[in-house]
């Protein structure tokens, strides 16, 4: 079977089959075959709580059908596309923002970079477990900034519909600012000084040299972070365990969470496997797509 | 903002001392969720937390910490998670060498496909593919056991692919020489691959430690008991306890309890941690 292989050493064997082989074993259980279970599951109506539907029967595309229908499916994607709106932008931003601010040289300034990283290496639950507490009614924080304000209006934020999700996104962004501020902070400190020496001379502002050198030179770093950014947004839900079950009335749930609830709450394979199917071709089309933007880009910038 | 550059104008200095100010602002927003979460641990039971009364009460006391090892086996939540995460890293740092080897080292047949196909794990986390995972978990009748948590993550793309990087930047007149010499593939790996790559290996293992100790959802749905059941699990079990209510002081110890022996270590390595996540951007 190797006949034809061009070695680039001078022993051609199993070897590099062996070698990737406990790797490979992994990846393809793990990830490679739960992909192709889930497709083909999702075409059984499959539901472990109901006696005769426990063994899977097949329905061809009616729990796709089913899903699109569904007003909770809707409230669910609706609410994804709003949290990583909310989340990727601001967090990336405040990233950006707190690694121009630590990228000084001054006293205490080691400091203030550890104090934007350290909810980085928290569990996202137990940072969850501690804004709990700034979230409930009577003395939790932000009330408590509303009164001083004038505001009286709606108090425990993880029970109220409008604000649920928004409980939700503030962690999410406290959590991950400072993991972004990292990349740009190696970014910062790659970026070649005499560039700005020259713009300096040519008379250019801060804001200037901030927006037409730094910003533009750092675009792979923003791309990098947007892209991880993103995966994240779609595979963090564990804050939501804990601040509000997806409630209240499926105002905070997200795509994963829903994902868990219908198999593990519902017990519903079906759908829960239709979900999956979704979730894996949002996550493809999001990465391949900034794939191909940083490809243009880079041509772009080639030219 | 400081308007020109060059000298430093009364303008800069102003900019300067303003940029320091917002900085010491958002530090503080950064770091009160935390110090508040310190301090409400230590407050006496009998003191509960009121309106307008959320921070000291005197006498200091740790009695929520020993209340909150009672109630629940921290304990045993402790060593279900590093169990787990030394099962993770021993059998990653094996099968992440000999791939990355591997990929870097030979060319063989299918061999951008076989990259291709283990890079697709760093597209669709594991994560997502919980509901599946699940059943190919209880077919192999690992449920509710630690090797069911660590599993999944016995290969690693982002592992594999960090580790060829490096393996690709060692000259090539060094690893012919050591073919010429009549070195074996694993004398190879040992005395040439191996010796540069070991800061990266470090890195990586550093990520995946701090990863797998705040992993959550995963061995939320594969664990069923105390036996397996892992610190960031047990942490939102404890939550849901009846007798817990809206006992801060309570909640932030078994808070701190989970958190704490990662957060000394990242204190003590701080350098050498952030080093290694800028290194392995995807967590």
């Amino acid at each position: 079977m190797n006949a034809s292989a061009r070695p680039r050493r001078r022993r051609v064997s199993l070897l590099p089959y062996l070698l990737i082989l406990p790797t490979f074993v992994f990846v393809a259980l793990f990830t490679i075959w739960p992909m192709l279970l889930a497709s083909y599951q999702s075409l059984f109506l499959q539901r472990l709580n109901i006696a005769r539907f426990r063994t899977p029967t097949f329905i061809g595309a009616q729990n796709y059908i089913d899903l699109f229908g569904d007003d909770r499916f809707h409230q669910v994607m609706v609410n994804t596309l709003l949290y990583v709106l909310g989340t990727v932008p601001l967090s990336v931003v405040l990233g950006f923002l707190f690694a121009l601010l630590v990228n000084r040289a001054m006293r205490g300034i080691g400091l203030a970079r550890l104090f934007f990283f350290y909810p980085t290496i928290l569990p996202l639950v137990s940072a969850a477990t501690i804004w709990m507490f700034f979230f409930t009614p009577d003395y939790g924080i932000f009330n408590t900034a509303l009164r001083a304000i004038g505001y009286t209006g709606p108090q425990n934020w993880t029970s109220n519909p409008n604000l649920a999700l928004i409980s939700v996104m503030i962690v999410t962004v406290w959590k991950n600012a400072g993991y972004y501020m990292i990349f740009y902070l190696a970014g910062l400190q790659g970026l070649p000084q005499d560039v700005f020496e020259a713009a300096a001379l040519d008379g250019a502002s801060g804001w200037q040299m901030l927006w037409r050198i730094t910003f533009p030179l750092l675009r792979r770093t923003t791309l990098f972070v947007t892209t991880i950014a993103f995966i994240s947004a779609f595979q963090t839900v564990d804050h939501i365990f804990v601040l509000t079950q997806g409630g209240p009335a499926g105002a905070s749930s997200v795509l994963l969470y829903y994902l868990w609830e219908m198999r593990f709450e519902f017990l519903n394979v079906g759908a829960a496997s239709a979900l999956t199917v979704v979730l894996i071709l949002v996550l493809l089309v999001f990465t391949l797509s900034n794939f191909l933007i940083s490809e243009q880009r880079e041509d772009a910038y080639a030219k | 903002m400081p308007s020109k550059v060059a000298p430093r104008s009364f303008g800069a200095r102003l900019g300067s001392v303003l940029l320091t100010i917002f900085t010491f602002v958002l530090v503080i927003l950064w770091a009160v969720p935390m110090a508040w979460a310190v301090v409400a641990s230590l407050r006496p039971p009998t003191d509960p937390l009121g309106r307008g009364d959320v921070w000291f009460a005197f006498p200091l006391t740790l009695e929520n910490y020993a209340r909150a090892l009672t109630l629940a086996p921290f304990g045993q939540y402790y060593v279900n998670t590093v169990v787990v995460i030394l099962m993770i890293l021993t059998v990653q740092m094996v099968t992440v060498t000999l791939a990355a080897f591997a990929f870097a080292h030979y060319d063989f047949r299918g061999k951008r496909v076989l990259f291709y196909l283990v890079l697709l794990q760093l597209m669709i986390p594991t994560t997502a593919l919980l509901a599946p995972n699940f059943s190919t978990i209880r077919f192999l009748g690992l449920f509710d056991t630690r090797l069911a948590i660590a599993i999944p993550y016995f290969g690693s793309a982002f592992g594999t692919f960090l580790l060829r990087q490096l393996f690709l930047e060692i000259p090539r007149d060094l690893v012919d020489a050591g073919v010429m010499d009549g070195c074996r593939w694993w004398q190879l790996l040992r005395h040439i691959y191996l010796p540069p790559a070991v800061p990266t290996l470090i890195a990586f293992g550093l990520s995946s430690t701090a990863w797998h100790w705040n992993e959550f959802l995963w061995p939320l749905v594969i664990t069923n008991s105390d036996k397996a059941r892992p610190l960031t699990a047990g942490l939102v079990r404890f939550t849901q306890l009846g007798e817990i209510g809206a006992q801060w002081a309570l909640l932030s110890a078994a808070t701190l309890i989970v958190i704490l022996p990662l957060f000394v270590v990242f204190l003590f390595f701080q350098k050498r941690f952030i080093q290694s996540f800028v290194y392995s951007g995807i967590k």
